[in-house]
Order: C-alpha cells, then sequence, then structure tokens
C-alpha cells in the first residue's frame, strides 16, 4: 500500500507515456493530451506545496523572533502583494498592470544583477582554473582566452585570425567534446528513466517506510 | 512620472545588489529576501492560471453552471477532478501519519515525466547526435571532430581500464573536453560580462541619463 502502489502508478504512468509516441491513434492521443494536463497541474500543485513551505519557514523565523526576522516579513509581504496583484487585477500579464510592473521593475532587475555579479567572481575562479601548470590546464587557458577575445572587437584589433579561430575552436573541437558530453548524457538519462519506470531507483519515494 | 518612480525603483535594488561586492550587508538582503517572496508569487500566479485553472477549475466550475465545455482534451469533466485531488494529496506531507498518501501523486508525476523524457532524449541527444557526426572522413576538420567524439566516449567509458587503443582515445578525448570547456568558460564570461553592462547601461541611461 505504502510502496506498491506508488512504484505501480509509477510504472503505468511512465510506460504509457513512453509507448504513446509509437501509437498515433486518436485515442491515445487525446489520453495523452488528458494526462500531460495531469501532470502540468501536479507540478503547480507541488510549486505551491513548496511556497507553503516557505511562508512557513519563514512564520517559524518570525514567531521565534529570530535576528533576520525583519528579512523574514520582506520575503512574505513580497509574496502576498504578488499573489494579491495578480488575482485582484483581471489582466495582470497586460502591459502596465502592477503584477507586469512589479516584474518588470523588481524581479528582473534583482535576478539580472545577481547574475551579473558572476562576472566579477569569475575571475577569481578564472584565477585559480588558469593556471597553466599542467598541457590540460594549458589548453582550457588558451582555448577560453581565444574565445573570449573573438567575441569582443579588440580580439580582431590584436589579430585579425583570433576572431576566425575562435569560430573554429566553436565548430570543431567544442563540437566533438559537446557531442560527446551530449551522447552520454542522453544516454544517462534514458538509464535513470528506465530505473525509475521499473522500480530500480527509488530515491523518489523518500527513506522512510 | 511612474515609469521615473520604476526605474528609480529598479536602480535602488540593482545598487543593493551590488553592494555584496563590498561584503554582506542589509541593503543586500533586504534584496535578496525581496527577490525570493516576488518571484515566488509571481511563479504561483503564473502556474494557476496556466495550469490549475484551465485544467481543473475552470472544466468543474463549467458543469456545475450547465454549460457544455468540457475542459481539455475529450475527456469527461470528472477527469479534471483528478489532477487537483492528486495535487490536494501532495500536501499530506504536512500530516506525518498519511505522509505516505503523497507518493501516489508523486508516483504519477516522476514517472509520466520519466516516459515522456525517453524517446524525446533518445532522438534528439543519441541517434540525432550520432547521425550528425557521421561524416566523411575527407577533411581533416571531419576527421578531428569523428576523432574527437570517439576520444570524448572513450574517456568517459569506465567498464575497461584506460590502456592500450582505449587509453590512447582517452587521453585524446581529454585534450577535445578540455578545449570544449574552456570554450564554455570563454562564452559563459562573456555573458556575464554582457549582464554587466547592460546592468551599468541601465544604471547611466535609464535612470542617470548621463550616457
Amino acid at each position: 500500500m505504502r510502496r506498491q502502489i506508488p512504484l505501480a502508478l509509477c510504472f503505468i504512468a511512465g510506460l504509457f507515456m513512453a509507448v504513446q509516441y509509437f501509437i498515433p491513434h486518436p485515442t491515445v492521443q487525446d489520453t495523452y493530451e488528458i494526462v500531460l494536463g495531469w501532470l502540468q497541474t501536479l507540478l503547480a500543485f507541488a510549486f505551491l506545496l513548496g511556497t507553503v513551505s516557505l511562508i512557513r519557514m519563514h512564520f517559524h523565523k518570525i514567531r521565534n523572533r529570530a535576528d533576520d526576522r525583519a528579512f523574514s516579513w520582506v520575503t512574505l509581504l513580497g509574496l502576498v502583494s504578488m499573489i494579491g496583484l495578480g488575482f485582484l487585477h483581471p489582466q495582470h500579464q497586460l502591459p502596465g498592470s502592477p503584477f507586469n510592473l512589479m516584474f518588470l521593475n523588481v524581479q528582473v532587475p534583482i535576478e539580472a544583477t545577481m547574475f551579473s555579479l558572476l562576472a566579477f567572481y569569475i575571475a577569481s575562479a578564472a584565477f585559480r582554473a588558469f593556471r597553466a601548470r599542467t598541457l590540460e590546464a594549458t589548453l582550457l587557458l588558451v582555448a577560453a582566452c581565444i574565445v573570449m577575445l573573438g567575441r569582443v572587437p579588440i580580439g580582431d584589433l590584436i589579430h585579425e585570425s583570433i576572431p576566425a579561430a575562435t569560430q573554429w575552436i566553436l565548430n570543431v573541437p567544442n563540437l566533438a567534446a559537446k557531442r560527446g558530453v551530449m551522447i552520454g548524457v542522453g544516454l544517462g538519462m534514458m538509464a535513470t528513466s528506465l530505473k525509475i519506470i521499473l522500480g530500480i531507483e527509488r530515491a523518489w519515494m523518500g527513506g522512510s517506510d | 512620472m511612474g515609469t521615473i518612480i520604476w526605474t528609480t525603483i529598479g536602480a535602488i535594488l540593482t545598487l543593493s545588489v551590488y553592494s555584496f561586492l563590498y561584503k554582506d550587508n542589509p541593503f543586500y538582503k533586504f534584496a535578496e529576501h525581496l527577490v525570493v517572496g516576488i518571484s515566488a508569487g509571481y511563479y504561483l500566479v503564473i502556474y494557476y492560471y496556466n495550469f490549475i485553472d484551465p485544467n481543473v477549475v475552470t472544466p468543474v466550475f463549467q458543469l456545475r453552471l450547465g454549460d457544455q465545455a468540457i475542459g481539455f482534451g475529450s475527456g469527461a469533466w470528472w477527469l479534471a477532478l483528478i489532477p487537483g485531488l492528486l495535487g490536494l494529496l501532495l500536501y499530506t506531507r504536512f500530516f506525518p501519519k498519511v505522509a505516505w498518501v503523497a507518493r501516489w501523486s508523486l508516483g504519477i508525476y516522476v514517472g509520466g515525466y520519466a516516459g515522456l523524457g525517453l524517446s524525446p532524449v533518445m532522438q534528439a541527444r543519441v541517434i540525432e547526435q550520432i547521425g550528425a557526426n557521421a561524416l566523411p572522413l575527407t577533411s581533416v576538420t571531419n576527421v578531428l571532430i569523428v576523432v574527437g567524439l570517439l576520444g570524448t566516449l572513450a574517456y568517459f567509458f569506465f567498464s575497461m581500464k584506460h590502456k592500450g587503443i582505449l587509453g590512447v582515445f582517452a587521453r585524446t578525448g581529454i585534450v577535445f573536453l578540455m578545449v570544449g570547456f574552456g570554450a564554455s568558460f570563454g562564452y559563459t564570461v562573456m555573458s556575464r560580462i554582457s549582464l554587466l553592462i547592460g546592468r551599468v547601461s541601465f544604471l547611466l541611461h535609464d535612470w542617470l541619463h548621463l550616457v
């Protein structure tokens, strides 16, 4: 009951979604559309579950008077304001709606800035990675430098062949390596999917009984 | 006026995040906690309107009002209740005695997406890539691409010791992998620099109108 039913449901759902590609019958394709809708709905409910956990965690911090509880209020305020603006405003996704303005002027700038912060930290990472102590590290260093120089105008000013060298690195050795990695990842994903469907991989059920 | 206020808010938040370059501080923590709440709320609303509303709420309420619309696919109206009930079962995780019931929904979700991904992964990541690499060995470029792929695959083949011809291919694979990683690193750096330029341009052009 606690383990066999979930495993059976996992097997049936996985088998159906895997074989429906090969059965173009309208009944199977209609069923596929329905089950796909279920999976998408489950994704939404799972996200809501995560949000409930987030709210519980911050309420817990506030109730326990944690040192940084003021920031918990910030998170809860942001969450409640976006939910309120999204559900109260019928045309919430239209340009100029408060929901859209909050997204464009609060969420987008913060996320873009956080990603751009990595430009500074990647410099220190590069210092560690680029110490050319071995042949492999030297290759990495040379390839990265050529690609970086080849994507900006100064590369062409330093030497006219740098942009062409960049293109060659991307189209030949990089392509070969990426293809090898992609094939390996693909085979790994297929093996993992099969293990999940067949009930060999059960980590998703958690550790308890 | 509204634009100026919103741009100023964006600029203050941008500067708050950059203040982390000095050290962790309350301004950064404010922006960090704010974006967590805002983005959770944003995606919650988007997921509700894109998935829960059309797949559960609308079909059920349409039936109650006597509307003939069924919702999604060609199933009966009660089919719309199933994803709703499965979704609600996920919340049994908050009640330890019946937490195991959530596995029913998880089983369908995990198994469904595992099965859904099998064929596309096989097609796009394996068959297409092998097909694209079946090149005539008539040029140096083609030979390098084929040797590079075989070398990379040999490097990740751990069922045999990397000795003899396998060892030679594996060492060749390392060379191609390192060049590939270097190129990826260079690309990542340039994309981050591009984002940085975008944020500085926002501050100096859109906010302060200096450039």
